[in-house]
């Protein structure tokens, strides 16, 4: 957690510790709180799932059930000391959240939040149908927490283990976002194929949030079955888990400090209003759900950042000047020589989608150390022919072999575990990472620590390797300045060369490069010609698609020139200037 | 076999749901979630207007009309004259009105079965175009997850609304034609004949509408390729308002089916729609032929299960989402699903 | 001749960058205007801000009147079409459908008249008109975008990239139709990668490198200029590079 982070915890803590202490506070207020920070729990959740990693669920309150029928059962049938429930509910939390989520996560678009509505209904109703755990009437007498012998049965008792959890939670979602696993994850929202070419295992990263996040609903759930001592299905409905999911998008999905701001409206609003509701239709009822649903399309139509970053703005100055880092001790570096001379080889590839033919029977070779530029006009197939060999795409035909091996029918993620790194045509940074943080990610396969080690803040020396690394090879690329800037705020040249940057942190024998130099300025491309011509040096091989014909000529070794899907032209630059087939594909024939 | 007439009378009626969800879907890219809120609206002002009292949808209706008439102003305050503005604003509001009066004139007169109709059909469909234009229409342009969203908002503030409305009661109206008759060892009730065949000339009307009209064709248009629709001059704002409207009649449609069957509560809605927004995925949010038979099906296993494990039926109903959302979701695997 | 379609300095930003940049352009009436250069010269941008599909700033003027803020489907009616790069067809309709849907905001007993007119230009859509627009090949795909566009009788026909990923003998047809509908008296903006076509039968030409304006001129004496084969093939070394970035 970087420091400014710490600050901001510690008089977060602070305020918040102290406030049961003072005592003009009334109960009523710190039972509100207690509501307040068992739902921040589950916001939180929320946050990094939904904001953070992209995936919507309503279904948030059934995991919240999990936990708080877990340990209502085993109390009150089974006479447990609440304590002990607690690992219980988590791992039945955990184990329930890792079957729905094998089946949820592969979900994509808008078939996930849809299956989230499906289960999060089905649950309510088992909840609701069960005998054992007393149907519709929920469980009982559900005894308190106790600390060595006093019970907490006070709000004012319980306010402070909720909040203790609390602040216990934010500082490890912080610590777990700063880590390799987190970025990871961060970067599943905007950059999923960039991620998973950097050798990130997107799937495992989508179930291991929601997992994260379904254990930090059933935390709330305990709290809430021993502070509440009953549950009710009523607790865990649908509705509830729309609520869960305004609380997110209240706060600003994507802020940790939004959730405790979404819960906190939430909670005091539906306090409010089911108080002033009543009174203006005449009878009781929860009408606060009226309000809820204008809010939550009003928030998605006017501000769909929600209302954290407005007021984060506020507290900036409290983040401070980021050190600089140290680049001397960086992550150990692979082998160049290793390889033998003929690096790839496309044999005969070709990509047919539907009846269109995009890659015809297209060959050939980068051998090591050289720079092979891979042209033709639009529409020719060369993004395609770079998706082919990353493994983004399957070839429908042909053969692709690296170093000796085969690698068409392996996964990108495969691919990068074989040191091909790769740059994309449509940038795809996650743009509200900083760019070292992006550059960080293409170090993933270098470094080993897991999610725990990450919450832990176990991982701090392999930490500093990592963006000793990074630091390291933004420099290289001369972005030196807008290191700690947000990757999304840069010109499109600069996002470029940091794409180019986190390629390099994979360690790559072969570099894939689709259109780099599109967007840099004269003298920033002459400084990208000379950066790869010193890769070259070390041993790199590169493969370029570019558009700059300047660029490609003074900088390859050997010319491909592709022209509907097929290759047409083959060989040193200046006889690729010369070629008329060449010319013609470019200028068109005067028909 | 009754189980069998059973699930299919529930099944035609969650096919005319599915069938208003693809369309708003294929149209807006809205899953509408708040269509089972207007079929429960429907069928508690029928059930109001039989009694003779002033149906609670009048004030929902001209609460919604309010609304968009707000929001049409504020989106247009820069772009035209006053004047201009004015007339819109009216053009959007004078429906709501004239329908509103009409109906507080007439409810209480109690003037048959067939006025009731009309009036809980005219309070009904122009909640469609008006929840577009206040819920939707500014998020035209948002990815299918923020339209989602905002669908389950408008679903939970209409549950709210519809409480506050027409009240915690139940009702059931009485049926359109009392009758029954035996057919071998089956007893076949009219209104389940009514449910089938109303079901079956509706699906077939709007075959032909989409089949045989310009502006049919112009909404599947729409749904294929909006660029391509903007392109040929069709405003896809109105195509989306349009598709809204439908879908409203629709719901009046089913609740007129509806409402006899089976006593309707404020919050019913929801239910009944996710029954048929089972079947729309099943059909994948797209096929109007497969999303029917998924109706039916879902029908029948909705009568099987509640015969064998009625506590347990709707947790196998939406159980049985999952799997099928799964099969869908791979097989659309490779579009990037990132925003 | 006075201007039917002008263009004054429009911008077009995708969040930080600029794809457009203060481009100007006008075509008189009767005339045919391409503008070419190299992929990524921000061409499809301009075109589709032109037609109002993306938000711009600058003036566009039709006719004399300030259409910037009008939406598409509108300038549809005033009497603009546009056939995109990717044709945007409604591929699971019939050609038939498709054309019909051409002239939406048309009478039906007019659209008639156009429909034997856009079946005599384009005799293949008239032997397929009951088959799925999905299901054409490519030129046919782009004689239905540009049929479907004629149906709304435009007067200014915006082309993009019209012989994209076409045979060279279609892209010869497909041209030799676009210059006879000059002769109509459809105005016509074209935008092209294939420039030595283009220039062939424009009027007059844009050269556009990096989202601007840097060439402009009569299409006969472009289409002899060896500056326009350097921006697409690059320059000879000897020359310095700085010379012909501004």
């Amino acid at each position: 957690m970087p420091t400014s982070d710490l600050k901001r915890l510690a008089i977060f803590a602070a305020v918040v510790l102290a406030l049961p202490l003072l005592p003009f506070v009334p109960s009523f207020w710190i039972t509100l709180f207690v509501f307040i920070g068992i739902a921040s729990l589950v916001a939180l959740g929320l946050v990094l799932l939904t904001g953070v990693g992209g995936m919507t669920s309503f279904g948030q309150a059934a995991f919240v059930g999990f936990g708080a029928y877990t340990t209502a059962v085993l109390t009150t049938s089974f006479g447990w000391s609440p304590w002990l429930t607690l690992p219980v509910s988590l791992a039945t939390t955990g184990v329930a959240a890792l079957a729905i989520g094998l089946v949820t996560v592969r979900l994509s678009g808008h078939y996930l939040p849809l299956g989230t509505i499906a289960w999060g209904m089905c649950f309510y109703y088992l909840f609701g149908n069960l005998q054992v755990i007393g149907a519709h009437d929920g469980i009982s007498g559900i005894p308190p927490l106790h600390f060595i012998d006093q019970p907490l049965t006070g709000a004012r008792a319980i306010y402070v283990v909720v909040w203790i959890a609390v602040l216990l939670s934010i500082a490890g979602t912080l610590n777990l976002l700063n880590s390799r696993v987190g970025r990871g994850i961060r970067a599943l929202r905007s950059g999923a194929t960039a991620a998973e070419s950097s050798g990130v295992n997107v799937w495992r990263a989508k179930l291991l949030v929601f997992v994260y996040a379904a254990l930090l609903a059933g935390l709330a759930g305990w709290l809430y079955a021993h502070f509440q001592r009953a549950t009710t299905p009523g607790a865990f409905n649908l509705n509830i888990g729309i609520e869960y999911l305004l609380m997110a998008v209240i706060g600003g999905a994507g802020h940790v400090y939004g959730a405790i701001l979404g819960a906190a409206i939430v909670v005091l609003a539906k306090n409010v209003l089911q108080d002033a509701m009543p009174m203006i239709f005449g009878f009781a009822g929860n009408y606060e759900i009226i309000v809820f649903g204008v809010l939550l399309i009003l928030l998605l139509q006017v501000s769909r950042d929600g209302f954290w970053p407005a007021i984060a703005g506020r507290f900036s100055r409290l983040s401070g000047v980021a050190a600089p880092i140290d680049t001397t001790y960086r992550l150990a570096k692979g082998d160049m020589t290793l390889s033998p001379d003929l690096l790839l080889a496309v044999k005969g590839a070709t990509k047919r989608f539907g009846g269109l033919v995009a890659v015809n029977d297209v060959s050939f070779k980068v051998p090591r150390g050289h720079i092979v530029g891979l042209i033709g006009p639009n529409g020719a197939g060369k993004s395609t022919t770079f998706n082919l060999v990353t493994g983004v795409l399957g070839v429908s035909e042909g053969e692709i072999h690296f170093a000796g091996e085969r690698i068409d029918g392996l996964t990108p993620r495969q691919i990068a575990a074989r040191r091909i790194a790769r740059t994309f045509q449509h940038v795809k940074l996650a743009p509200g990472m900083s760019v070292l943080e992006n550059v960080a990610i293409g170090a993933h396969k270098r470094g080993r620590a897991g999610m725990l080690a990450g919450i832990l803040k176990l991982d701090r020396a392999e930490e500093r390797r990592i963006f000793a690394e990074a630091a390291f090879q933004i420099e290289r690329v001369g972005l030196q300045a807008e290191m700690h800037r947000k990757a999304g705020e840069l010109a499109l040249g600069q996002q470029r060369l940091a794409e180019i940057a986190r390629a390099l942190c994979l360690d790559p024998v072969l570099l894939l490069l689709d259109e780099p130099a599109a967007g840099l300025r004269h003298m920033e491309k002459q400084a990208l010609a000379a950066l790869i011509r010193r890769l070259r040096y070390e041993g790199m091989s590169v493969l370029l698609v570019e558009h700059d014909m300047d660029f490609v000529m003074q900088l390859t070794d050997e010319i491909v020139v592709l022209d509907f899907g097929t290759k047409i032209a083959e060989g040193a630059p200046a006889e690729i200037r010369r070629n008329e087939a060449v010319i013609e594909a470019y200028l068109g024939t005067a028909a | 076999m009754f189980l069998l007439q059973d699930g299919v009378t529930n099944g035609a009626i969650y096919a005319l749901l599915a069938v208003a969800l693809v369309l708003v879907f294929a149209v807006t890219r809205v899953i509408l979630i708040p269509q089972g809120d207007l079929v429960a609206f429907g069928g508690l002002t029928l059930a109001a207007l039989e009694t003779g009292r002033t149906p609670g949808s009048v004030w929902l209706l001209l609460g919604l009309a309010a609304a968009a008439t707000v929001m049409e102003v504020i989106a247009s305050r820069n772009r035209l004259p006053p004047g201009r503005i004015a007339l819109n604003a009216l053009k959007m509001a004078l429906p709501a009105l004239v329908i509103a009066a009409a109906v507080l004139l007439l409810a209480p007169l109690q003037l048959g079965s067939i006025v009731n109709l009309v009036l809980c059909a005219s309070l009904i469909i122009p909640m469609g175009p008006y929840l577009y234009r206040t819920a939707f229409q500014p998020l035209a342009d948002a990815s299918v997850l923020v339209l989602l969203i905002a669908a389950v908002g408008a679903h939970l503030a209409m549950t709210g609304l519809g409480l506050a409305f027409f009240g915690a009661e139940g009702y059931r109206t009485s049926p359109l034609i009392d009758a029954a008759f035996t057919l071998g060892p089956l007893t076949v009730t009219a209104q389940s004949l009514l449910v089938v065949g109303a079901t079956l000339a509706l699906l077939l009307s709007l075959a032909l509408f989409f089949s045989r009209t310009l502006i049919g064709k112009a909404l599947r248009a729409s749904a294929v390729n909006r660029r391509g629709a903007r392109l040929v001059g069709i405003p896809t704002a109105r195509a989306g308002s349009l598709a809204f409207t439908m879908a409203a009649a629709i719901a009046v449609v089913s609740a007129v089916l509806v409402a006899p069957l089976a006593t309707l509560y404020y919050d019913s809605g929801f239910i009944i729609g996710l029954k048929g927004f089972v079947a729309a995925i099943i059909g994948g949010l797209a096929a109007y032929p497969a999303t029917v038979a998924a109706a039916i099906g879902v029908g029948i296993l909705e009568a099987f299960s509640s015969f064998w494990a009625s506590a347990f039926k709707e947790v196998i109903i939406f159980a049985s989402i999952i799997p099928i959302l799964l099969l869908r979701s791979l097989r659309s695997a490779h579009h990037e699903e990132e925003e | 001749m006075s201007a039917l379609f002008e263009i004054e300095a429009m911008s077009v930003s995708y969040g930080a960058v600029e794809a457009v940049q203060r481009v100007g352009l006008s075509v008189p009436a009767g005339a045919i205007v391409t503008v070419i250069g190299a992929n990524g010269a921000g061409k499809t941008t301009l075109l589709a801000a032109a037609m109002g599909l993306l938000p711009s700033r600058g003036t566009v003027r039709f006719d004399g009147a300030d259409i910037s803020a009008m939406p598409a489907e509108d300038r549809v009616a005033a009497g603009i079409s546009l056939v995109p790069e990717q044709r945007d067809l409604f591929g699971s309709m019939t050609v038939k459908e498709n054309l019909d849907l051409g002239a939406f905001r048309r009478g039906r007993a007019e659209a008639a008249d156009t429909l034997d007119e856009v079946f005599a230009l384009f005799p293949r859509l008239s032997e397929r008109s009951r088959q799925e627009a999905g299901t054409l090949s490519g030129g046919e795909r782009q004689m239905l975008a540009m049929g479907r566009a004629l149906m709304a009788r435009p007067r200014l026909l915006m082309l993009d990239e019209p012989s994209l990923g076409l045979a060279p003998l279609i892209v010869r047809d497909i041209l030799a139709t676009v210059a006879g509908l000059r002769e109509k008296g459809v105005s016509i903006l074209l935008v092209e990668q294939n420039a030595r076509a283009a220039l062939k039968i424009a009027d007059h030409a844009y050269v556009m490198e990096l989202g601007e304006v840097t060439v402009e001129g009569p299409a006969a004496k472009l289409a002899n200029d060896p500056k326009i084969a350097e921006i697409y093939l690059g320059g000879p070394k000897e020359m310095p590079a700085e010379d012909r970035t501004r």
